[in-house]
């Protein structure tokens, strides 16, 4: 008997495993859409008013809720409490730009972004070994836990951070020296949109190579990871290590966006926010993080014009239907219907 | 003689049931041989502390010649001890392919690799394509994992901790619960790896562990009850009493 079956080229093999990493045509879309907004909501058009200072917030929350992807949509790490990291990382920003009197180099957005990206990936580093161990359970305990700590020192230390007030009079100097951030948030928008685009790029590059592979595993059956002799723990540290600094980044870029840090950010609420918005946009497929973010601020705005007290209830509902009957959220769900309807030709 | 693998005094309670007795073992290069025992005699134990996933209470474990009684499982898996799991321990949501080329990216330590695109190590696919066809389950190597036929995923089994290119293999129940059409494809595997790796084929099988093993060790109540080669064991009164008279040797 032989065992050796014919198959398709082995080149052929390769060449597929590569074109997993090749840019998709609705990925160009996506893009090409964010850029689009700008000219739509960027006071160009007569009657349209200007929301960039609001889509430059969802950007923010959407990186937040992609940080949280990297760790629980690839590597399997359940978390409550990556707003921690965001507020970090907003207060860094925050603190930074308010003591260097919008000059450089202290308030440098770009050397805001690094130090919050630090401060935040620091203590990602640090609280990583805290997950490594245990349950979901545990983990969920765990990171909430690092989060309502962070959060109530925040709160305390007031000599530093404003305590409940925040920090008001965040001035960043112009960007690379030429843009300064304006009222109407053409700039922090564009801003907004650039930093966005380099983290996904990276976190987009990861999930694609052999390190985001071995994260899949992990996150499928760490025990067999651990038996073909993949790192385990220390894939894990490097995963939540990167996401937290990617946290701090996108807490930054509210801090300077909206020149101001606040409780707020660094709330609990922030870290169920986006748990909430990457869940509701599909997990593992990086986009969940950002469509959710647009559908759960629209959905907001949309719910609460017509019944401003009960839009929770509405986002709930939503969400409870989207979880029992879509696996992957919102793009699951279009990607079920795209399949259903591409594979209608095609023969079994 | 050196041995690929030696254990002195191994011994692993839990509580007050002593689960590996006073083990000392020793297996030769290129060996073909079984372990075996009736239930709950401790095999899984045993070879659960040779790969480093339980830590003996007490004895020790070389490999090669060199004490690895402390190493992680991750630093016995690169130095050659791979194992297959009695019930299937394999990546649900992955393809063959990417599986195997996992496991050969960690062998050559380029599983840390985040920036460039999975695929890149041509050397690699080609190695992984190879294997998956050696085992007779390349035309499956992009299908879902958890989807595959329960004897391909066994297969699978034995390709993931091939692709180590080990020294030592463990065979936890190989063929256990796979249905009698896809079996021969398992035997023939089984019986097809290269003199090079030592095996060790943990069995319940008895027409499984004559075919293949050359020498056999039975394990009862944790102890090494008797050691010999295949006739040896087969002929030996004791062992008929304790293990094989519970089991119909002469079935199928």
């Amino acid at each position: 008997m032989s065992m050796t079956q014919p198959t398709k080229p082995v080149n052929d093999a390769g060449a597929r495993l590569l074109s997993g990493a090749r840019w998709r045509w609705y990925e160009v879309l996506f893009w090409v859409a964010a850029i689009a907004l700008f000219f739509v909501f960027g006071d160009f058009i007569p009657g349209i008013p200007t929301r960039l200072m609001l889509l430059s917030e969802i950007i923010s929350l959407g990186l937040l809720a992609l940080s949280i992807d990297l760790v629980l949509g690839y590597a399997g790490i359940v978390t409550l409490g990556q707003g921690a990291f965001f507020g970090l990382g907003a207060y860094v920003a925050g603190l930074m730009a308010k003591n260097g009197m919008g000059a450089f180099p202290l308030s440098d957005p770009l050397l805001g972004l690094l130090a919050a990206a630090a401060v935040s990936g620091a203590a990602g580093f640090v609280t990583s070994f805290l997950v490594l161990r245990g349950s979901d359970l545990t983990r969920l305990m765990v990171t909430l836990g690092v989060a309502l700590i962070l959060a109530e020192l925040a709160n305390q230390m007031r000599w530093l951070t404003g305590g409940a007030d925040g920090l008001q009079g965040v001035m960043s100097s112009p960007i690379l020296g030429i843009w300064d951030f304006d009222l109407w948030g053409h700039t922090a928008y564009v801003y907004s949109l650039v930093v966005l685009f380099v983290c996904f790029w990276l976190s987009r590059r990861i999930v694609h190579s052999t390190f985001g592979l071995s994260l899949k595993a992990i996150k499928g059956n760490a025990l067999r990871a651990r038996a073909i002799g993949v790192p385990v723990n220390a894939r894990l540290v490097a995963i939540y290590t990167l996401a937290a600094a990617i946290a701090g980044i996108a807490g930054a870029l509210l801090a300077q966006t909206t020149q101001s840090a606040s409780p707020d950010m660094i709330a609990f609420h922030r870290s169920a926010d986006a748990l909430l918005i990457l869940v509701f946009g599909g997990a593992g497929y990086l986009y969940g993080g950002l469509i959710g973010a647009v559908l759960f601020r629209v959905m907001q705005d949309v719910i609460g014009n017509i019944t401003l007290q009960y839009w929770q209830f509405w986002l709930g509902l939503v969400l409870v239907l989207l979880v029992l009957f879509v696996r992957g959220g919102v793009i699951g769900l279009m990607e079920g219907w795209w399949n259903r309807l591409t594979r209608k030709g095609d023969a079994p | 003689m050196t041995y690929v693998l030696e254990t002195r005094s191994l011994c692993k309670s839990f509580g007050g049931i002593i689960a590996t007795d006073n083990v000392s073992f020793n297996l030769p290069a290129g060996a073909r041989h079984a372990l075996i025992g009736p239930n709950g005699a401790g095999k899984t134990t045993f070879v659960n502390q040779l790969t480093g996933v339980l830590d003996p209470t007490s004895g020790q474990i070389l490999f090669g010649g060199e004490d690895i009684t402390n190493w992680t499982v991750r630093r016995r898996a690169t130095a050659g001890i791979a194992r297959t799991f009695q019930i299937n321990q394999l990546f649900a949501d992955l393809t063959p392919l990417e599986s195997v080329v996992l496991a050969i990216s960690e062998r050559e330590d380029a599983g840390g690799q985040w920036f460039k695109p999975l695929g890149a190590r041509e050397d690699i696919v080609v190695e992984a394509c190879e294997l998956l066809d050696t085992l007779g389950i390349g035309d499956v190597r992009e299908a879902r994992v958890g989807a595959l036929p329960y004897g391909k995923q066994r297969l699978l089994e034995i390709a993931l901790a091939l692709a180590a290119k080990p020294k030592l293999l463990l065979l936890d129940e190989p063929a256990a619960g796979v249905p009698e059409s896809e079996r021969e494809q398992i035997l023939n595997v089984v019986a097809r790896l290269p003199e090079s790796v030592a095996l060790v084929l943990i069995e319940h099988d008895m027409h499984l562990v004559f075919r293949f093993a050359k020498t056999i060790s039975v394990l009862v109540n944790g102890a090494l009850f008797c050691e010999g080669t295949a006739d040896e064991i087969a002929r030996d009164p004791r062992v008929r009493q304790v293990y094989l008279g519970e089991e119909d040797v002469g079935h199928g």
